[in-house]
């Protein structure tokens, strides 16, 4: 017996610096860049009010000969001057983009919550219970997956909007976009979760709470969805990317967030109007903006992938 | 001595027919695949019952239906008198389902990794609202492991710890019966007599009753009281184990003990078993031994043997004697 001393106990903190996951993730160039401008993103967008230069939602603060200053030069009649210019109203295409991106991001958010309720409630149910519940429910979501999301998403936009009252249209319309969004994109969750709780469900540990006499309720709740949780997390983070994306698809063929209150995909839709006048910037930003956010959340995504998959450690 | 399980005509019938528009288009008849079939014995009070077989025998469905997890097709299964699968009375399944447990052949896959210990261990009485204090580390020092585990997480241990966590886990409810489905298949043999001394003693201190599912011979000659030998689903002998190890009845008991490897025979070539089991959908009539028994006659391929005593001994065959 030799006498080596015991590892001294590590803090939380240290512990977590020294997991696979993190050290996956220091090595990994990718994912810290991407992971760095997603936050940057996010804090922008966050802090929109104490960051923006202007508030583009206020009449009151638009001077209508501000209107399409290009990026960094004096206007020829106010002398004010935008750091990525101004649109045909002469808002400030800085700001919009934080409110924009404020917009684009909670409804990306709060559709991929939607979906992942959902789909991981329908997915722990057809997995687990199996027989007819599991036909009806996986039937559904392969019927649903037949249509493309987007359509699925503007035939309940379309719904919803013909339902809702004309004066409430404007400020529903986010509720709407998130729950057309979430609903379209609820099917990825509970196939995944149905494979993985199959798995789950035949192992021992399972059939360990049956025999003590644990409901099916207690047993998908406290037993198997912590153990189907890794995949859920890399679905909603590529499904966050597609979400944003299909909130600024529908944006921009007009059924998703009013001028009023502009998504990404809003101004990228006022922007591709002055395309062909030469006011590139209108359209340029927040393009890039979104393409920036899309690309390093799903890039996240691919990396998160990897790192949880068992199979590649 | 009376029994704490009785298991009478104990049937079970898996449908293992392809879905049914396969069937349709195919023309292909219902599969049902009769995992046990016509199996008695009982187990008296603080004793070892071992049910051995090749895979496919159907001694883990006969664990599973006696701890209540597969409901059986026809016959009965008692625990002090209550059979879990007709029982309405809800006070009485719960006390006979604190009374039995079970433990796993996989170790691996028996522990929630997502769980403490502490919580895995105290599962059993803390899902019923019970008392937990310090319940998880007594345990684990009755295992053999310590304390400060409670607070770890099923991957730091090995697979024997493993195994020594889930008998605490299943000692925690303070049963009677341990059901143990092949519980050291999973592990080294150096680790295996570890934790089958471990189960003895525990078995003595605490007065369990074991119902010890197995294929390993060895294993079995060193807990069991009394074997009951399983083929293709049904019970072809049962006898104490001495008696049963010295004198085996049936022929495919025999064919079991020849075909075992023994320390002092090496170099000796020892004929291998003849045939495989058969197909437990479509099993033969009459005796399901005979395409592979010695001693087969016209009336083995017609007439199902019954069970016989001959002595101690219970044996299915037309020719034992």
């Amino acid at each position: 017996m030799s006498d080596t001393p015991a590892p001294a106990p590590q803090s939380r903190l240290r512990r977590a610096w020294n997991s696979d996951f993190a050290w996956s993730f220091r090595h990994a160039p990718v994912a810290i860049i991407s992971s760095f401008v997603v936050l940057v993103l996010i804090l922008a967008a966050v802090l929109a009010p104490l960051i923006a230069p202007h508030d583009p939602f206020n009449p009151a603060t638009l001077n209508l000969m501000n209107g399409f200053t290009p990026p960094g030069q004096a206007n020829a009649f106010t002398g004010d001057t935008f750091l990525l210019g101004t649109d045909d109203q002469g808002r400030d295409v800085f700001s919009t983009i934080l409110y924009g991106m404020r917009i684009s991001l909670f409804v990306g958010f709060a559709a991929v919550m939607l979906a992942m309720v959902i789909g991981v409630t329908l997915g722990l149910l057809a997995g687990y219970l199996g027989g007819w519940v599991e036909s009806i429910i996986m039937r559904v979501a392969d019927v649903q997956l037949t249509f493309p999301a987007i359509l699925v998403a503007m035939l309940i936009f379309g719904i919803a909007k013909g339902i809702t009252p004309p004066e409430y249209r404007d400020q529903m319309a986010i509720w709407v976009l998130i729950l057309a969004i979430g609903l379209s994109d609820w099917v990825q969750f509970a196939r995944v979760v149905r494979g993985a709780t199959l798995v789950e469900k035949s192992k021992e540990y399972v059939q360990a709470a049956r025999l003590i006499g644990r409901s099916p309720f207690a047993i998908m709740l406290r037993h198997i969805l912590p153990n189907v949780l890794n995949p859920v997390l890399v679905i909603a983070t590529i499904s966050l990317a597609l979400a944003i994306i299909a909130e600024a698809t529908l944006s921009f063929l007009g059924v998703g967030a009013p001028p009023t209150k502009p998504s990404l995909g809003t101004l990228i839709r006022i922007g591709q109007e002055f395309m062909f006048s030469g006011e590139w910037w209108i359209l340029f930003f927040p393009a890039l903006a979104l393409l920036a956010l899309a690309l390093s959340i799903n890039l996240l995504g691919d990396w998160l992938r990897d790192a949880l998959n068992p199979r590649l450690r | 001595m009376s029994a704490l399980i009785s298991v009478r005509d104990l049937t079970r019938v898996f449908d293992v027919s392809k879905p049914w528009l396969n069937r349709v288009i195919e023309r292909l008849p219902r599969a049902l695949l009769t995992a046990v079939s016509d199996v008695s014995f009982d187990v008296p009070e603080n004793s070892v019952y071992a049910l051995v077989g090749e895979s496919g025998s159907g001694k883990s469905t006969i664990g599973k239906i006696i701890v209540g997890l597969v409901p059986p097709s026809a016959g009965s299964v008692e625990i002090e008198g209550v059979d879990l699968a007709t029982e309405t009375d809800a006070k009485k399944i719960e006390a006979v389902r604190d009374d039995i447990q079970m433990i796993f052949q996989d170790p691996f896959a028996s522990l929630n990794p997502r769980w403490r210990v502490r919580d895995i261990i105290e599962e059993p009485v803390a899902a019923k609202g019970g008392k937990t204090n310090g319940l998880a580390e007594k345990l684990l020092e009755q295992v053999g492991l310590s304390a400060a585990d409670a607070g770890k997480y099923p991957h730091e241990f090995s697979g024997g710890q493993r195994q020594r966590i889930c008998i605490a886990r299943a000692l925690a409810s303070e049963p009677r019966i341990i059901v143990c489905d092949e519980p050291t298949s999973a592990l080294d043999v150096s680790v295996q007599s570890q934790v089958l001394n471990l189960m003895s003693d525990l078995r003595e201190d605490l007065g369990l009753t074991y119902l010890f599912i197995s294929h390993d011979l060895t294993v079995v000659q060193h807990m069991a009281d009394v074997i009951g030998v399983l083929y293709l689903g049904r019970l072809v002998e049962e006898a104490p184990r001495d008696k049963l190890f010295n004198d085996p009845k049936h022929p495919y008991t025999q064919m079991l003990f020849d075909a075992a490897p023994k320390m002092d025979a090496f170099g000796r070539e020892v004929d291998p078993p003849k045939g495989e089991i058969p197909d437990a959908i479509n099993p033969p009539p009459g005796c399901a031994f005979h395409p592979r028994c010695p001693l087969a006659t016209e009336r083995c391929k017609t007439e199902r043997p019954e069970m016989r005593h001959i002595g101690d001994t219970r044996v299915a065959c037309h020719h034992a004697e």
